[in-house]
């Protein structure tokens, strides 16, 4: 990687900071720490499950929302600071600014799921008293949630070369919400028929298919998760967020910022 | 004083004088809408809208439902309710969000069928929760057991529960005494040593607190209901050989050559009214005895449980 792509990376890590993009980490400990003490005593033999259910579609909420909040202005806010011109008067490339911005909103979420995760293994510990041997799943989990990160950034980017911060967020949520939903769309796809079974498949596979990078139930169930899953959604987490990036600096090289 | 520091007291002031009006006027709308915060409404009953809505996150969505099942049975049980219209539905929205979660299964079985005030009375919805248990967990031979107990102890359908203990004991690492039940539902289905054995299973292989003291309650109603029997009989022979019903439990002991005088697994002794019925003491402690309770004895309020695990 370029020393060019790393300084923008880390600029952008500082300034998530400095925007106090960290502070979830309060409200994600509240939760936890309140859910774990108090669903014991609300509900009947489920604390271990509620601890790794909610600790980990926190770790995946707050993380969607941050890259959608933080990656929806990554692009416009430098040009309306004025800033992107002072970047790009340097000798800097634009896909370098897009792949360096990338990266560090992707390191941000890096380092807050790693907080969280610790969060999570705590709770974890002071529910069930000990750690097991499946517990390892977690990180499993955890893994794919990063992989989905990554999808988000590199989609909230790429709205973000060419729209409005508005739009590029209800598009990116939007995108969120149906790839939640690839699955059902598949199965959509399946029972259509002449035209419309094009369109929907076609839909289908463009769309990001979330709903294979969760596997939190899985894991609180500590069923076991075969490494080919692994492999294969890292490679296709890795493609779809080269295809958006691609998209993004195809875009942003073309765009008239006078 | 400052204009800066004059402001932050006033601000403080309101914010703390705010806060604590709110807190005693949301107290105060409690008390004049007690209903209002556990409804018997389910806005969405279909588990596949609510699978649907949790967009992927369906483990803690059903973790949610559950909870909120546990509260829904507690208040209404509470309340000695004689309806429970969202139990059932609550528990297979649960369900079909988290097939593999088996609390809905082993406590939903035992909060649907038992007759009302203790369940929904509802064992038709017991037993399709637990074949939908079944069907998404076959090798879990603990829904087999728990299937098997709602025919036997609700429907008393001994054939059917004999059949479901014998597909549960063909399960890998089924415990053995699913084998055990299998043939001895068959055989001496009704009897208080077939009971016994289903609630001493049950007290011997639950891992909740809440199932174990509730079995152990069986246990001690078991016990009471043989006693009261076997004593029952006792005066009936009594009666047949002398003509006249014995003046007092000593002479039924003396005359019958018990060993003493029986007591209860509290320790009271059993007493006999003067037309020779046989009573427990203190039917309160025995909340699941049938025998042994006063005429015209009505339970007061919730069963209690007595024994501390």
């Amino acid at each position: 990687m370029s020393a060019r792509i790393l300084h923008i990376a880390r600029n952008t890590f500082r300034e998530a900071v400095r925007d106090r993009v960290l502070y979830n980490l309060i409200a994600f400990a509240l939760l936890l720490s309140g859910a774990a003490i108090f669903v014991g005593q609300i509900s009947i033999d489920i604390e271990r499950l509620v601890v790794v259910n909610l600790g980990l579609t926190a770790v995946s909420l707050f993380g969607v929302v941050i890259a959608i909040f933080i990656g929806i202005g990554l692009v416009s806010k430098e040009i309306d600071k004025r800033t992107l011109y002072t970047v790009l008067s340097r000798p800097v490339r634009r896909w370098e600014f897009i792949v360096g911005k990338f990266f560090g909103l992707a390191g941000t979420l890096v380092v807050n799921a790693f907080f969280m995760a610790i969060g999570v293994f705590g709770a974890l510990l002071y529910v069930a008293h000990k750690f097991s041997k499946p517990d390892a799943l977690i990180l499993v989990a955890l893994y794919f949630i990063i992989l989905e990160f990554l999808i988000i950034c590199s989609l909230a980017l790429l709205f973000s070369s060419f729209s409005s911060p508005l739009l590029s967020a209800v598009f990116a949520f939007s995108l969120f919400v149906i790839g939640s939903f690839a699955d059902d769309l598949r199965g959509f796809a399946r029972m259509a028929h002449g035209f419309m079974r094009w369109i929907a498949t076609g839909a289908a596979y463009l769309v990001p298919n979330f709903s294979t990078l969760n596997v939190i139930s899985a894991v609180a169930h500590q069923q076991p998760l075969s490494a080919q899953l692994v492999l294969q959604n890292t490679l296709y987490a890795l493609f779809y967020a080269t295809m958006a990036l691609s998209g993004a600096v195809l875009i942003f090289e073309r765009r008239n910022l006078k | 004083m400052t204009a800066q520091r004059r402001t932050t007291i006033i601000a403080g002031a309101c914010l703390a004088v705010s806060l604590t009006a709110c807190v005693l006027l949301q107290h105060r709308l409690d008390q004049i809408r007690p209903e209002s915060t556990i409804e018997d409404v389910l806005y969405i009953d279909s588990p596949k809208v609510v699978k649907r809505a949790s967009l992927g996150f369906d483990g803690l969505m059903a973790c949610m439902y559950w909870t909120r099942t546990v509260q829904y049975f507690g208040h209404r049980h509470y309340e000695l309710s004689h309806t429970y219209n969202e139990l059932a539905p609550l528990l297979e929205i649960t369900t079909a969000l988290d097939p593999h979660l088996m609390p809905p299964y082993q406590f939903g079985a035992s909060f649907l069928a038992p007759a009302p005030p203790n369940g929904a009375g509802q064992p038709d919805r017991a037993i399709k929760l637990m074949e939908y248990g079944i069907e998404h967990n076959p090798d879990n031979w603990h829904l087999y057991y728990d299937l098997a107990f709602v025919y036997y102890t609700e429907l008393k359908d001994y054939k059917k529960a004999s059949e479901i203990f014998d597909r549960g004991s063909r399960v890998p690492d089924a415990h053995p005494f699913l084998k055990v039940m299998a043939a001895q539902t068959a055989q001496h289905a009704g009897d208080y040593t077939t009971a016994r054995l289903l609630w001493s299973a049950t007290f011997d292989t639950a891992r909740e607190k809440q199932i174990r003291q509730n079995a152990l309650e069986h246990l001690r109603a078991i016990q009471v209901d043989e006693d009261v029997s076997h004593l029952q009989a006792a005066v009936t022979r009594f009666g047949e050989r002398t003509g006249r019903l014995p003046s007092s439990i000593s002479e039924l002991c003396t005359t019958e050559h018990l060993p003493g005088v029986p007591v209860d697994p509290d320790g009271n002794a059993y007493t006999m009214t003067p037309e020779g019925r046989i009573l427990v003491e203190n039917p309160d402690n025995f909340p699941f005895a049938s025998k042994g309770l006063p005429p015209g004895y009505k339970r007061s309020g919730l069963p209690k449980f007595h024994t501390k695990l």
